[in-house]
């Protein structure tokens, strides 16, 4: 023990000592332990922005600032209004690539091994989770093993109930083996499931909707088993100048016009697009998944920056 | 002599078609500074619900909420949509006819609301027959229409503007009920053609002259033989709708309120 503290306060030990508090506090989240290293979690160290007078934080909903406690209500009013329109809003937004982005997505995970327990969170309408359904079935016949479709499970998760409801009749509609589905209403920031349970976490297009990621993020990271994985599928900055301006254009000038006239909603896709722009950048979002303990994070861009996946162990 | 005209005409024909070149070149940077800041201005909100929208967005808008307006009869608001974002010119030719006359001024500096709290739809069941309240009772009773269904004005960038479509939408079913056309196909598309005529919104032009596409054939020939020569005739000829004070008439009677707009007696009546 004293060996250990001389090094570590000897030069030597000192070059190494910015890793070393990293590695403190992972090793910490390894442990187990997760109230040990709380300072950046620290609710006061969070907004450098929050008024000195009222203790009440503020965050960002798209370009507006509102209470933290408000954030959560007006997500939500913006995906009951928008949930039955959801999927043929995305097509057109998106011009169907979004299909192409979920599809690559869905491709990271496989193959499976026989019995993943498997959770979609904002999975609202289904789509990832359909997806891997389907690749689950076809790595079945691939490989004509019977044990990952039996014991296999997805388990899709949302904090608004319309969303799981279109995800539902959707699944009834495309006529899916529904027993390996689970739909479960919950919050991404307090989920009422036990540690440890789930081999693989997704969230697509999620994440930057909840009111305080690092809170999504601890979550992820106590309910998956050790040696889970990490997929975060989601909407982050583009880099070439050129390509950014067409893409900012594109953003404020014809997908709110185009919300109005196909699913009567103006707000909310001004919302979307402006929380796209307030959401963090790859490399901070990376470093914020390390600082909840995952190991391993990478993360690769899809269509230039638009879209990026990022994928973390926890290990 | 003849040759030397010719080149000196050709030559500054040539000279003109350059210089036009020139300055049409040099002209481009602020066309193109004026297309980026038309598709990228914003302004404050005018007034409760407004939405500033540029000029990008606006095509947008009109020609979305046209398609989707036509093909989807369930979308009303796209009607609506419609009618706000592509109906500028009118709205100020409007509000201009609507200074011009004395009523209509009074209706601009008092700014009446329609809606069930602003208009006792009780008081008005119990006048008598014939009035203009009464008949208007009758008319929200047998199609089953409120007068609180009308969407607020979101994308009209002035605010006197705003009230205007706001007034012409909440007088939608007044007018209704002095033409004594129903809410069915015919009737709407009568009362279009009418509205048409007298506020020339693009909105009531396109509904006018597409919405009998969805008429059914029978209905097509009394369409043709009546209903579409009576409304081009009271549209043209009756005085402009807009600057009917409807709140200080409920008692007035009915015939006698279309004698002096000038509006003949509908067909079906």
């Amino acid at each position: 023990m004293s060996l250990l503290q001389l090094v570590r306060h000897s030069p030597i030990g000192s070059l190494s000592n910015f890793r070393n508090v990293n590695f403190h506090k992972s090793f910490s989240k390894r442990l187990h332990v997760s109230s040990y290293n709380k300072a950046s979690n620290d609710p006061n160290f969070e907004n450098v922005n929050s008024s000195t007078t009222s203790k009440e934080k503020t965050v960002d909903f798209g370009f507006q600032t509102v209470l933290a406690s408000e954030k959560a209500e007006k997500v939500h009013q913006v995906f009951e209004n928008v949930a039955s329109k959801y999927d043929l809003m995305n097509d057109v937004m998106s011009v169907g690539i979004h299909r192409i982005w979920k599809d690559y997505f869905v491709k990271k995970m496989f193959p499976l091994p026989p019995g993943t327990s498997i959770i979609d969170v904002a999975g609202g309408t289904g789509d990832i989770a359909f997806r891997m359904l389907q690749s689950i079935e076809r790595q079945d016949k691939q490989f004509d093993v019977s044990g990952t479709q039996k014991n296999s499970s997805i388990l899709i998760s949302d904090i608004n109930q319309a969303m799981l409801d279109v995800g539902k009749e959707r699944a009834s509609k495309m006529n899916l083996q529904s027993d390996m589905l689970s739909w479960l209403c919950a919050d991404a920031q307090q989920l009422p499931l036990v540690d440890n349970s789930f081999d693989l976490y997704t969230i697509a297009f999620g994440i930057r909707n909840v009111t305080e990621i690092s809170k999504a993020l601890d979550e992820a990271y106590r309910v998956l088993r050790p040696g889970g994985r990490f997929l975060c599928l989601e909407f982050s900055h583009v880099k070439n100048p050129l390509l950014k301006q067409v893409y900012d254009t594109y953003s404020f000038q014809i997908i709110p016009p185009l919300g109005e006239v196909f699913a009567g909603d103006w707000k909310s896709y001004q919302y979307l697009v402006e929380s796209i722009r307030k959401f963090h950048t790859q490399d901070r979002f990376k470093e914020m998944i390390e600082e909840a303990g995952f190991r391993s994070v990478k993360y690769e861009n899809l269509s230039f920056g638009v879209v990026t996946i990022h994928s973390g162990y926890k290990i | 002599m003849l040759m030397k005209s010719l080149i000196t005409r050709h030559n500054r024909v040539a000279v003109a078609f350059i210089e036009r070149q020139y300055t049409t070149t040099t002209q481009i940077p602020y066309i193109l500074r004026w297309m980026k800041s038309e598709t990228t201005k914003k302004s404050e909100p005018l007034y409760d619900g407004h939405i500033p929208i540029n000029l990008l967005q606006r095509a947008v808008l009109s020609v979305g909420s046209s398609i989707v307006a036509l093909t989807d009869p369930a979308r009303g608001d796209m009607v609506a949509v419609n009618g706000e974002s592509s109906g500028h010119s009118a709205l100020k030719k409007m509000h201009r006819k609507m200074l011009e006359s004395e009523e209509g001024r009074q209706i601009l500096m008092e700014r009446p609301k329609i809606n069930s709290s602003t208009i006792d739809i009780e008081k008005l069941k119990s006048y008598p027959d014939g009035t203009l309240g009464r008949e208007y009772t009758k008319f929200l009773e047998v199609n089953n229409v409120s007068p609180d269904t009308r969407l607020p004005v979101r994308f009209v960038d002035d605010a006197d503007l705003a009230y205007v479509m706001q007034r012409y939408r909440e007088t939608h079913d007044l007018v209704h009920t002095l033409l004594g056309c129903p809410t069915n196909m015919l009737g709407e598309v009568a009362v279009k053609w009418v509205e048409a005529l007298q506020t020339e919104l693009p909105m009531c032009i396109g509904g006018a002259v597409f919405g009998p596409i969805r008429l059914k054939p029978k209905n097509r020939s009394t369409y043709l033989s009546k209903y579409l020569p009576w409304a081009i005739g009271v549209g043209s000829r009756s005085s402009f709708l807009m600057n009917v004070f409807y709140e200080r008439r409920w008692e007035q009677d009915i015939a006698e309120l279309r004698d002096e707009l000038k509006i003949e007696t509908p067909p079906g009546v």
